[in-house]
């Protein structure tokens, strides 16, 4: 799976969680997903069990912590496909 | 102090005190959901009541219930897309379109993401249980080791305050907002917790009300106590039969209501409509003595209740133009009745009119008080007493003791003024409140 399909489906799972006054628009590879895409912190686990169905994957607690922009997402999504 | 002195004081607190009005109504009923479609079926006895293949599927003795149908495209005009996504509490779903709806009656705005909380404007809005299909989910995936996975919103949609914390952050109530439980008397004491609050001058706006979870994993314990009938199962809308001489046990049920209740001065302030006013009422308990139980309630305490109501909002029993009972259609029905005739003192033709919104919808249990006081309320504003459908064959110990015309089994449009309902519960609680037309 290239860089590029992961960051367009990723893209599709946090579009859900965006508040009604951020866009789909706004998301870009640097946004930060707290602090710039204004989602509910405690809508971080919600999103993280998404990736998991979507990609057969299983993030631990610990790289949670880095998943802090869309593009470290993608990364850490990435390494876990290719693990 | 003196006596006449402290009876001037106590007149004193009295007149500072706020008379409370009820400017918005909400529901979310088994036979019908919207005031609308709500009104229209109590004024020509439309049943909600309906055969689930799933509790015969279970073996449930009582496989008839009654539940409010709520479609999908209907949630999305209360939740967003994120809200509805692993969202499985009906009680919520019910409390949250009955709460909001009343708040749009009464035309108050809902505060914006962006604005400040109202800090007038408060929630008192009971349930039983929360959740209960939420949590089912939960204990499996916990039972599988998958903790983790269960997301963010469990603890939101099972805690009992869910349903109170889902309306006040839907519109920004800066008051108190909670949430009360008190069995089948749940609905009812809501409403006389606001009205105290907003007497007591806490608070201007409260929104209440009360809602309940369905299904099997609510309604089971009931079916396991044998306090449901079975023997209505091949023709569910003549399943619950308050006051009947046939009455075999109550049909479970749910749903939500919900009253805007206000002070008399911002109601004014707004030109609000103005549905009734609350006078005032009681809540008490039997203590689970003198024949009170768990499960069954104490005469003593029914009565002592009615009557505190009455003086606590200076209305004589002889004013009294309808009740709007409890009546649940068990082997109880002709005790609450003789409670009610010796509390407020009337019998015979001098009975005032009577009825049971559970002959149609069945027993909404913690919703049960608060769908029936939007039913009362709307009676009292619309001038009708809606009919008793399945009491054709009135129990015998009830038409020995009122005139069979106080129960009417077709609606009649009459002018009421002052009106009561009373709801008991499980633990020997009871709540009553009365209203009156302004």
């Amino acid at each position: 799976m290239t860089q590029d399909e992961i960051y367009d489906q990723l893209r599709n799972i946090i579009k859900i969680y965006l508040p009604e006054d951020v866009s789909e628009e706004n998301i870009t590879p640097e946004s930060h997903l707290v602090k710039e895409l204004n989602i509910n912190s405690s809508h971080l686990v919600d999103i993280v069990l998404d990736v998991e169905d979507a990609f057969d994957i299983e993030i631990k607690d610990t790289e949670l912590e880095a998943m802090d922009t869309v593009s470290s997402a993608v990364e850490i999504i990435q390494n876990k496909i290719n693990q | 102090m003196q006596g006449n002195d402290f009876r001037n004081a106590q007149k004193i607190v009295k007149d500072l005190k706020n008379r409370v009005v009820i400017t918005g109504l909400g529901i979310v009923s088994p036979n019908g959901v919207g005031v609308p479609k709500f009104l229209n079926s109590i004024k020509n006895g439309v049943s909600g009541v309906r055969f689930f293949p799933e509790l015969q599927k279970l073996n449930f003795s009582c496989q008839i219930g009654a539940k409010p149908k709520v479609s999908e495209v209907e949630k999305t005009n209360y939740f967003t897309n994120l809200e509805l996504k692993n969202f499985n509490s009906n009680g919520i779903l019910y409390g949250v379109m009955a709460g909001l709806d009343a708040l749009e009656d009464a035309g108050i705005q809902k505060k914006e993401i962006s604005e400040l909380p109202d800090w007038d404007l408060g929630v008192i809005f009971g349930t039983g249980t929360s959740g209960v299909e939420k949590f089912r989910e939960a204990i499996y995936k916990l039972d599988a080791g998958k903790v983790r996975r269960l997301g963010s919103t469990t603890v939101g949609q099972t805690m009992a305050s869910g349903i109170s914390a889902y309306l006040g952050g839907k519109i920004g109530a800066g008051n108190r907002v909670t949430t009360n439980s008190s069995a089948c008397a749940t609905g009812t004491e809501a409403i006389f917790m606001a009205y105290e609050q907003i007497a007591s001058g806490t608070a201007r706006k409260i929104l209440c009300g009360s809602c309940s979870d369905d299904g099997p994993y609510v309604w089971g314990g009931f079916d396991a106590m044998k306090v449901t009938t079975f023997k209505h199962n091949d023709q569910p809308e003549s399943g619950s039969r308050p006051l009947s001489a046939t009455a075999s046990g109550f049909v479970p049920g749910s749903g939500a209501g919900a009253l805007m209740l206000e002070s008399m001065e911002s109601a004014s302030e707004r030109g609000a409509t103005i549905y009734a006013e609350v006078l005032g009422g009681h809540v008490n308990s039997g203590g689970q003595r003198l024949g009170g139980s768990m499960t069954a309630p104490n005469s003593v305490a029914v009565q002592r209740c009615i009557k505190k109501a009455l003086s606590h909002s200076e209305v004589k029993p002889q004013e009294i133009d309808y009740i709007n009972g409890h009546l649940t259609a068990t082997i109880k029905d002709p005790v609450e009745i003789e409670n009610w005739c010796v509390a407020l003192g009337r019998d015979g033709s001098n009975f005032p009119y009577v009825n049971s919104l559970k002959s149609m919808v069945g027993h909404g249990l913690a919703a049960s008080g608060s769908m029936e006081a939007v039913s009362a309320v709307l009676q009292l504003h619309h001038g009708f007493v809606f009919p008793n459908i399945n009491c054709d064959d009135l129990h015998p110990e009830i038409s020995n003791r009122i005139d069979p015309r106080c129960i009417p089994l077709e609606k009649i449009d009459v002018d009421l003024r002052t009106i009561v309902k009373a709801s008991f519960g499980f633990g020997d609680v009871n709540a009553c409140v009365i209203f009156r037309k302004i």
